[in-house]
């Protein structure tokens, strides 16, 4: 069934084939064309599919079947937190009092939105140690843009226009510098040390009063907790530079350790990662930003603030960067962080990390055998592994992560962090059995000896998935991004 | 709740094969001073029982659209989402999947993607359309991005009816970016073309235009086109997608990128989010696009499948040179988007756009009758209009609120010259008897 080929909805198209779902127009208001001046009106029906509620679901029911989520397996992809999410987050936020309730609407009928807004900031600086969140941006990426927004104007708020540089790892996500750049600063890479921590000397003569901030994810994307951040975080201040925290592997460090209290001045946490909300195939996320007090002045507008037994906006922030997003942020996705950290409380909230770490550890141990092991030392709550060895009997990272998806896993990430040749980056999370951990070892292990005595198993697979492996440069050389009648 | 399945005892066993005594062990690379020395202050773990009764709690707090019959619009629309959408959305298989970088398992995301791009481009009336970016107004902000890195100027020109909010997360992205936005002023409720021209120069990268606009008036897209390639500026045009149904698509009026809010497909207002931005362009933007892009191709077997592609544009290949810093998109809304589109149809988007209009030209009709407003603008509307009250815009609402009614939009908030300005937006929800309910309760509000 799976193997069959479903065709795209439009080829299911029959003309005069429909639904019927709204009423007959019971205003008597005249046609359209007496309404609206020609000129303006299409002369042609837009060309959508033509086709039955059936039609419909069978179609994406088999579409869903070709996919693979946290609820269909394991899936150990790094940096991404591929935890599971509670279902009872899903039933709140679908309460007609979260979901159908307009932006606009006056202060008084959203009061239970506005608290949650507000607890859920109060709760996420509390985890962080920071002072103020905004839950305005969108994703991770919106999220480092807003902080670095924020950077940006904290030094020109002081007449401090020279800092137009930003340090990046050579680690980092692909983000980071991306995010840097948009927001109209240059990047300078910085080398990470042998053992995968930034190379303090390097960076000490990078510093200079050009550079505006640090950006650092710790745990880094190796998955290991940089010990130096007391001294990085000095060397960097003591330039009157700042500390941005990529929130991105903030699933390590829980109830144990804050951003914080480690020295950085400006946060951002992925609820989609850290705080269980799905990643809906690639969104909707929300990367709300977190600050240090000098710095809520740059926060976006608008704030929410409480007095008098009373939730409302508080647009009044003459220093704040604007707004970055229309509306609030994703607000049914901090309903669901908001359920989240409710059902775990502190307690919960440390075991996370902890059993996440403790996972990492697990799987690090066991494999550390059959694959390299580039940095070996206590991970956190993600391993990086080298396919180096693999790669002798001719088989690379991405052979073995395709032949994973034969044995049932969605493979870990592959290829980065980008300082790792063939790198394989495993994140397990908190909320995988040792029985899962334990069938995932014993695959990997398969698999590391097929590499050795049948290396076209690896070189073939997958070969059990809808699809198999897929011409991605045709696909690039000569783009076909949409559906063409007889195309 | 926990949501952890290994036990205390698997813990252990797990710790003495790693080789160490505690699970403190695992932390003791973080150096003691920056540890947490006594818990988070944070509530007691909640059982699922009674977070399902908190979260209920909170949401009664809250008036919603089923109790209340909204009139309200300006930026978030209360269309009808079909059964289908809500249901098919709830398949895990979807939500639970990651961004599909590992194509041979990810085909449902991919296709349906492939689906939705198709769609947006016979909508817009575009060449090529991206997967989606998180909402309408940072869509037009990364078109304003594109316009200058493909014409190699920085200054853009927005039209000042288009959404506030749209304005101001432009003016935030302009400002850091090193670029300088322009505002436009109106006229009847449209551009002013004659400041518009104006208003132009050789560093004059894009034309930024909404249609129908933030006051539901329908502007006049060739004549910007015309003024906007005279000067070989870049035209981007913001719409609304169902009003695409029945107006011409702004690809075929000179559009050269067309974004817009995508929420009215099949997305709850939801207090503002997730939403989803749509994108489309023209041929030769292709390779400028921020966001991904899922392509055709093949596999070994010559089976035809779905991929992300050209993704040498995006950050995690090019890092501080890609097009954007876009990483996800809103791809179930955009997958909400794509149900949307196939259920309602041909057939069904046109009538859904038709009964809008249809009701809103008559709640504008019997508003005026009662007396109580002045009409403001002349110029087509689609599914919303502005009307001037005689009385106090903000009392009025307050009165509705009591009689179960979200009042329209109180327009002076973001133009101050226009006092007593009352945005009005009616959908295809909304029946003859609600709207004659409305007229009656306003009329009667004085």
């Amino acid at each position: 069934m799976l193997k069959k080929e479903e065709k795209l909805i439009f080829e299911l198209s029959v003309p005069g084939r429909g639904t019927n779902l709204l009423p007959e127009c019971d205003v008597e208001e005249a046609g359209i064309a007496e309404l609206i001046p020609g000129d303006f009106l299409r002369e042609e029906d837009v060309d959508l599919p033509e086709v039955s509620e059936v039609d419909v679901v069978r179609h994406f029911t088999r579409l869903s079947q070709k996919n693979y989520g946290v609820d269909s397996g394991f899936y150990p992809l790094g940096s991404c937190t591929m935890k599971y999410n509670p279902k009872i987050n899903e039933e709140v936020s679908r309460l007609a009092g979260f979901m159908k309730v307009h932006p606009y609407q006056p202060e008084e009928t959203v009061q239970g939105c506005l608290e949650l807004l507000y607890k859920t900031d109060r709760f996420l600086s509390e985890i962080t140690g920071m002072d103020r969140f905004s839950l305005q941006p969108a994703a991770g990426a919106h999220g480092e843009m807003t902080g670095l927004m924020i950077i940006k104007a904290f030094h020109q708020n002081k007449g401090d226009s020279k800092r137009t540089k930003i340090i990046v790892p050579d680690s980092a996500h692909g983000t980071n510098p991306a995010s840097a750049a948009a927001v109209g600063f240059d990047v300078v890479e910085v080398k990470s040390d042998d053992r995968g921590g930034i190379d303090i000397d390097a960076l000490k003569e990078l510093m200079s009063d050009e550079i505006a901030g640090l950006m650092l994810t710790n745990p880094n994307t190796l998955g290991l907790f940089d010990e130096n951040i007391d001294k990085i975080a000095k060397i960097v201040h003591d330039a009157g530079g700042l500390l941005y925290y990529d929130g991105a592997n903030a699933n390590a460090i829980v109830g144990i350790s804050r951003p914080g209290d480690m020295g950085f001045d400006v946060v951002h946490l992925n609820l989609h990662k850290t705080f269980s909300t799905p990643h809906g195939g690639g969104g909707p996320g929300s990367g709300p930003v977190g600050v240090k007090k000098e710095l809520v002045p740059f926060l976006p507008r608008p704030m929410i603030e409480y007095s008098n037994g009373k939730y409302y906006f508080d647009y009044n922030h003459p220093l704040s960067i604007g707004r970055i997003k229309s509306f609030y942020g994703n607000f049914l996705v901090v309903v669901k962080a908001y359920a989240y950290i409710l059902s775990l409380g502190a307690e919960g909230l440390r075991k996370v990390s902890e059993a996440a770490v403790l996972n990492a550890n697990y799987i690090k141990e066991k494999l550390k055998k059959y694959y390299h092991l580039p940095y070996d030392r206590t991970c956190m709550h993600e391993v990086v592994f080298s396919g180096q060895w693999q790669k002798e009997s001719g088989v690379s990272t991405l052979d073995i992560a395709k032949r994973l998806l034969d044995y049932g896993y969605h493979p870990p990430t592959v290829y980065f962090p980008l300082i790792v040749r063939e790198a394989l980056m495993i994140e397990p999370t908190e909320t995988e059995s040792r029985e899962t951990l334990d069938e995932f070892i014993a695959a990997m292990i398969e698999i590391a000896n097929e590499a050795k005595d049948e290396p076209e198993k690896l070189r073939n697979a997958p070969v059990t998935t809808p699809v198999q492996r897929l011409d991605e440069a045709k696909a690039a050389r000569k783009p076909v991004l949409k559906y063409e009648k007889g195309g | 709740m926990s949501y952890i399945p290994t036990t205390d005892e698997q813990q252990q066993k797990m710790l003495a094969e790693i080789g160490v005594e505690s699970i403190d062990e695992l932390f003791a690379d973080i150096p003691e001073a920056v540890k947490l020395k006594s818990p988070l202050d944070i509530p007691k773990a909640m059982s699922e029982l009674e977070l399902e009764s908190h979260m209920r709690e909170l949401a009664g707090k809250n008036k919603n659209t089923d109790e209340y019959t909204c009139f309200l619009g300006a930026g978030a629309y209360d269309h009808y989402i079909p059964a289908v959408v809500t249901n098919l959305l709830s398949r895990p298989e979807f939500y639970t999947a990651y961004t599909p970088y590992q194509p041979e398992i990810s085909q449902g995301t991919l296709q349906a993607i492939f689906e939705y791009q198709t769609m947006i481009c016979s909508l817009t009336g575009m060449d090529v359309s991206n997967a989606s970016l998180y909402d309408g107004a940072t869509a037009l902000a990364e078109a304003a991005s594109m316009a200058c890195d493909s014409t190699r100027r920085h200054e853009v020109v927005v039209i000042r009816s288009v959404h506030p909010e749209n304005r101001e997360v432009l003016s935030t992205y302009t400002k850091f970016k090193g670029m300088v936005m322009k505002e436009c002023g109106i006229k009847n409720g449209t551009a002013d073309l004659q400041h518009l021209k104006e208003l132009m120069n050789e560093n004059t990268a894009a034309v930024l235009v909404q249609s129908p606009n933030f006051f539901g008036v329908i502007e006049n897209i060739k004549e910007i086109a015309d003024i906007a390639h005279g000067n070989n500026s870049v035209l981007v045009v913001s719409c609304d997608p169902i009003s695409l149904a029945i107006l011409k698509a702004p690809g075929d009026l000179g559009a050269d990128i067309v974004v817009g809010e995508g929420q009215a497909l099949g997305n709850p207002i939801a207090f503002g989010g997730p939403y989803l931005g749509f994108m489309a362009a023209k041929k030769e933007f292709t390779r400028r696009m921020p966001g991904r892009i899922v392509g055709e191709t093949v596999d070994r077997e010559g089976k035809r499948g779905y991929v992300l592609t050209l993704q040498t544009r995006e950050q995690h290949i090019r890092r501080e040179k890609a097009t954007s810093n876009i990483c996800s998109n809103q791809a179930l809304n955009a997958l909400a988007a794509t149900i949307y589109l196939s259920v309602m149809g041909r057939k069904g988007l046109k009538i859904a756009a038709e009964l809008c209009c249809r009701k809103a030209h008559y709640a504008y009709r019997r508003l005026l009758d009662t007396g109580l407003f002045s009409p403001v603008f002349d110029n087509p509307f689609f599914k919303e209009f502005l009307l001037v009250y005689h009385g106090n815009v903000e009392k009025l609402n307050e009165r509705l609120l009591e009689k179960k009614i979200i009042g329209g939009f109180p327009a002076e908030r973001y133009y101050p010259e226009l006092k007593g300005g009352y945005l009005v937006a009616v959908t295809e929800k909304r029946t003859k008897e609600d709207i004659d309910r409305f007229v009656a309760e306003v009329a009667a509000a004085c």
